[in-house]
C-alpha cells in the first residue's frame, strides 16, 4: 500500500506547510558611536514578508521617516537615531527571536511595533523583562495592555514597558455601534469575523456595545480569511433581513465579502474597523459605495501634521504606500525619540548610561501633535487620543462622515 | 425566499473551479505517482499571467473580447512555468526515493510565491482583476454572477475535450500506457518524457482557466491564492479517486458543494448551532472526505490497482 502512504504522508505534509513560510532577510550590523554623535537603535519589528507585509512595508518606511526627520532637523543634539528593522513573518515565535535580538543589542533603546496582536503577546514580557520600551503602532487587543479584567471593570497594566499609539478594540467597537445605531439609524445587524485576535475582538467589543444601545445581532458567523469566496455565507444573510454587516477583520477578505454581499442583491452596507480603512478596500471592489470604517484620529485632511507627513512620505521616494498604520508608526517612532530627548535633557545634554531606563522613566511625559492628533500615553500604556472618525466609501474612495470620542461604561 | 437553488449553485461554481485545479494533480500522479505540491503556484502564476494580458491590452478594450487572450496569456505562463518545472526541478529526482520529489515541490511553491511576491509590480497585496459588468442572471432560482458564468461553460467543455483527447488521440492512448506501466510503454516506443511534460502542461493549461474563472469571480489576484486552492484541489482529487481525471471533476463538485450546504444548513439544525456556518465548512468537508475514504479508500471513482512497485 505504498501510494495510500505516500497520500498520508503528503496530507501530513501539507497541514505542516500551512506553518510554513518564507524566510525573511535580516541585518546585521549594531549601531555604534558615529564621530562626536551617539547612535540610537529604535528597533522595527513587523511581518516585510507575506501577505501582511504591504502593511509591515508601510510601517518599516515610517518609521525609518521619523528617523531621518529627526536627524535632518538635529531633533536631539548629539544623537542620530537609526533603524533596525526586523520581519516577524506575522508569527509569534519569530516575533519572540526578534525581541531577544534587540534586547541583546544595547544600543536598541526602544522598538516600534509589532502589526499583530498575537505577536505583542510574545514580545511584551521579554521587553518587560529587559525594560525595553515597545510602542506598538497598531496592536488594538484590549488585554494587551489592560487585562483580561478589563470587561468586568478590572483593568491592572499588564507589562510597564508597553505603549501604543492604536486605540483598543473595546473603543473603536463602542464607536462603531454608537454610529450605526444612532447616526446611520441601522438597527437590525449581521455579525461576521475572521478569528483572528483583532478581529474577533472587534467583533466582540462591536456586539456588546450594540445591544445595550438597543440594537439586535440578527446573526452571526466566522470566516476564514484566506479564503475568496463567501457566497455560501452571503445566502445566508439575506433571510435574517439584516440591515447592515458587520465584519471584524482586515480588508484582503472584506473586498470580496462586501461586492458578493452586493453580487448577491442585498444592497446593505458592510461594516468594519481599521483593518478595513485602507485604500486597497476600494480598489478591490467594485461595489464597496456605501462601505463604513472607523478609523483613529481625525480625518487627515483636517490635520497640517497629516498633510506634512504625506508629503514627506512622497519625497522620501518610498517603493512601498505607508498604508493604514503609517501615520500612528511616525508618532509611535517619535514618542520614542522624544524620549530620549527628554532623557538626554535630563542628563545635561549627554545620553544616560542606563539609556533604556531613562527612556521607560521619559514615556509618560511624552507628549506631542502628532500626525494622528495629540500624542500622550495614560496609565496602562494606551494612547489619550480616544477621537475616532467613521467613513464611508463614496466614488472609490473612503469619505469622512463624523468624528467623535465614544460614551464609555 | 428558498435558499437552496442558490447554494446549491454556489457549490457548484467553486467546485468547478476545484475540478479544474484538480485536473493537474490527477494526472500528473497518475503518470508519475507525484504529488505535485506547486501545482497551486502553478494555478497562480495563470492569474497573472492572464492580468498581465489585461493591463498591457489597451484601455478601451472589452473585457468580453479580452478573456480569450487572457486565457490564452494565463496558459502560456503556466505552461511555461509547469514544464519548466517539470523540466529542472522534477526530472533529475525521477529515480530518487517519492519524497525526494515531494519536499522539491513544497520549496518549489514557496519560491513561486515568493518570485511573484518580489517581482511582479504591486503584488505584495491583492491585485485587482477586471469583472464583467452588469447584474446577476437568474438561473433555476439562483442567481448567477456573469464572471461565474465562465466557469460553468468552461469547465464542461474542458472536460469533454481532455476525455476525447485522452481516448481518441495517439498522445493520449500513450498517456493511458504510460500510467499503465511505463517501462512497457517505453520498449512499445512511446516517448515517455514526452507524455510526462504533456501531463504537466495540460494540468498547467486547467489551472490557467480556473485561474481566470478565479479572477472574474473574485475581482482579484495575489500571490497567496494558490495555497488554499491547491490544497484544496488536491483533496478533490483524492476524493473523486486520485488518478481518474473525471473522479477529480467529481471530487471538485461535490466538495464545494458539501462547502456550501455545510456553511448554510448546519447551524440551522438544533443542537448544532455553534459547528456551522463558515467557520466549520472546511471540517466538515474533511469529516466527508474521511467518510469516504472509509468506505472507498480509491475514492469516488478510482480503480482499485495493485500495488506497482
Amino acid at each position: 500500500m505504498r501510494q495510500r502512504s505516500i497520500i498520508a504522508i503528503t496530507a501530513a505534509l501539507a497541514a505542516g506547510s500551512l506553518t510554513l513560510t518564507a524566510c525573511g532577510s535580516r541585518d546585521d550590523d549594531g549601531g555604534s558611536s558615529n564621530g562626536d554623535k551617539t547612535t540610537v537603535v529604535i528597533g522595527v519589528d513587523a511581518p516585510l514578508t507575506g501577505d501582511l507585509s504591504a502593511l509591515g512595508l508601510g510601517i518599516k518606511n515610517s518609521a525609518d521617516l521619523a528617523a531621518k526627520t529627526a536627524n535632518k532637523q538635529e531633533f536631539v543634539k548629539g544623537v542620530e537615531f537609526k533603524i533596525e528593522p526586523l520581519d516577524d513573518q506575522a508569527q509569534p515565535s519569530v516575533g519572540q527571536q526578534n525581541a531577544q535580538k534587540f534586547i541583546s543589542d544595547k544600543n536598541v533603546l526602544g522598538v516600534v511595533g509589532p502589526l499583530n496582536s498575537s505577536v505583542s503577546q510574545q514580545m511584551q514580557k521579554p521587553f518587560n523583562d529587559a525594560g525595553l520600551t515597545q510602542v506598538s503602532p497598531a496592536n488594538t487587543g484590549t488585554e494587551l495592555t489592560q487585562g483580561d479584567g478589563w470587561k468586568t471593570g478590572n483593568s491592572v497594566r499588564q507589562f510597564k514597558t508597553f505603549f501604543r499609539t492604536a486605540t483598543t478594540d473595546e473603543i473603536q467597537g463602542a464607536f462603531a455601534a454608537d454610529y450605526l445605531y444612532n447616526q446611520a439609524k441601522l438597527k437590525k445587524v449581521y455579525l461576521i469575523d475572521d478569528q483572528k485576535t483583532y478581529g474577533a475582538g472587534l467583533a466582540a467589543s462591536f456586539k456588546a456595545n450594540f445591544t445595550k444601545a438597543g440594537g439586535q445581532i440578527v446573526g452571526t458567523d466566522h470566516i476564514n480569511p484566506d479564503d475568496r469566496d463567501f457566497n455560501a455565507v452571503v445566502a445566508k444573510i439575506k433571510k435574517t433581513g439584516a440591515q447592515a454587516l458587520y465584519y471584524g477583520g482586515e480588508y484582503p477578505a472584506a473586498g470580496p465579502l462586501s461586492q458578493q454581499l452586493k453580487d448577491s442583491g442585498q444592497n446593505i452596507p458592510l461594516m468594519g474597523g481599521d483593518g478595513i480603512y485602507s485604500g486597497e478596500f476600494p480598489k478591490l471592489n467594485k461595489k464597496a459605495e456605501g462601505d463604513l470604517a472607523t478609523s483613529v484620529g481625525e480625518p487627515v485632511e483636517k490635520l497640517d501634521s497629516a498633510q506634512t507627513f504625506i508629503k514627506n512620505y512622497k519625497a522620501g521616494g518610498y517603493e512601498d504606500d505607508y498604508e493604514a498604520y503609517g501615520g500612528l508608526t511616525y508618532d509611535a517612532t517619535w514618542a520614542i525619540i522624544e524620549a530620549v530627548k527628554l532623557a538626554v535633557e535630563g542628563n545635561d545634554g549627554k545620553l544616560p548610561d542606563d539609556g533604556r531606563k531613562a527612556v521607560l522613566d521619559a514615556m509618560a511625559k511624552v507628549k506631542f501633535d502628532g500626525v494622528t492628533g495629540a500624542i500622550s500615553f495614560d496609565e496602562f500604556g494606551d494612547t489619550t487620543n480616544h477621537t475616532m472618525t467613521a467613513y464611508k466609501v463614496k466614488s472609490n474612495a473612503w469619505v469622512p462622515e463624523f468624528s467623535g470620542e465614544p460614551k464609555l461604561g | 425566499m428558498n435558499e437552496l437553488p442558490q447554494q446549491l449553485a454556489n457549490g457548484l461554481i467553486l467546485g468547478a473551479m476545484y475540478g479544474l485545479i484538480a485536473i493537474g494533480y490527477t494526472m500528473v500522479y497518475g503518470i508519475v505517482q507525484l504529488i505535485n505540491f506547486a501545482h497551486g503556484e502553478i494555478f497562480m502564476v495563470g492569474g497573472f499571467g492572464a492580468l498581465t494580458v489585461w493591463l498591457v491590452l489597451p484601455e478601451g478594450f472589452g473585457l468580453a473580447a479580452a478573456v480569450p487572450l487572457m486565457i490564452i496569456g494565463g496558459i502560456l505562463v503556466s505552461v511555461a512555468v509547469g514544464a519548466a518545472a517539470e523540466r529542472f526541478a522534477y526530472r533529475p529526482l525521477r529515480t530518487a526515493p517519492r519524497l525526494a520529489p515531494l519536499i522539491t515541490a513544497i520549496g518549489l511553491s514557496i519560491v513561486l510565491q515568493q518570485a511573484v511576491w518580489m517581482w511582479y509590480p504591486d503584488a505584495k497585496k491583492d491585485h485587482p482583476f477586471p469583472r464583467f459588468e452588469g447584474g446577476p442572471v437568474d438561473i433555476l432560482g439562483a442567481n448567477v454572477q456573469r464572471g461565474d458564468l465562465f466557469v460553468l461553460i468552461a469547465a464542461p467543455l474542458c472536460m469533454l475535450a481532455l476525455g476525447l483527447f485522452v481516448s481518441k488521440t495517439r498522445s493520449g492512448r500513450g498517456m493511458q500506457a504510460t500510467a499503465q506501466d511505463p517501462d512497457t510503454a517505453k520498449l512499445m516506443g512511446i516517448n515517455t518524457d514526452r507524455i510526462i511534460v504533456m501531463a504537466f502542461a495540460i494540468g498547467a493549461a486547467f489551472a490557467a482557466i480556473a485561474a481566470v474563472a478565479y479572477g472574474l469571480k473574485n475581482g482579484q489576484v495575489g500571490f497567496r491564492m494558490g495555497f488554499l486552492m491547491g490544497l484544496k484541489a488536491f483533496t478533490a482529487a483524492v476524493l473523486g479517486g486520485i488518478g481518474n481525471i473525471y473522479g477529480a471533476m467529481l471530487g471538485g463538485v461535490v466538495l464545494g458543494v458539501a462547502e456550501s450546504l455545510a456553511t448554510g444548513y448546519i447551524g440551522d439544525i438544533p443542537g448544532m448551532e455553534l459547528f456551522g456556518g463558515g467557520a466549520w465548512k472546511d471540517v466538515w468537508a474533511f469529516a466527508l472526505l474521511i467518510l469516504v475514504l472509509l468506505f472507498r479508500p480509491q475514492g469516488l471513482l478510482g480503480e482499485r490497482v495493485a500495488d506497482r512497485a
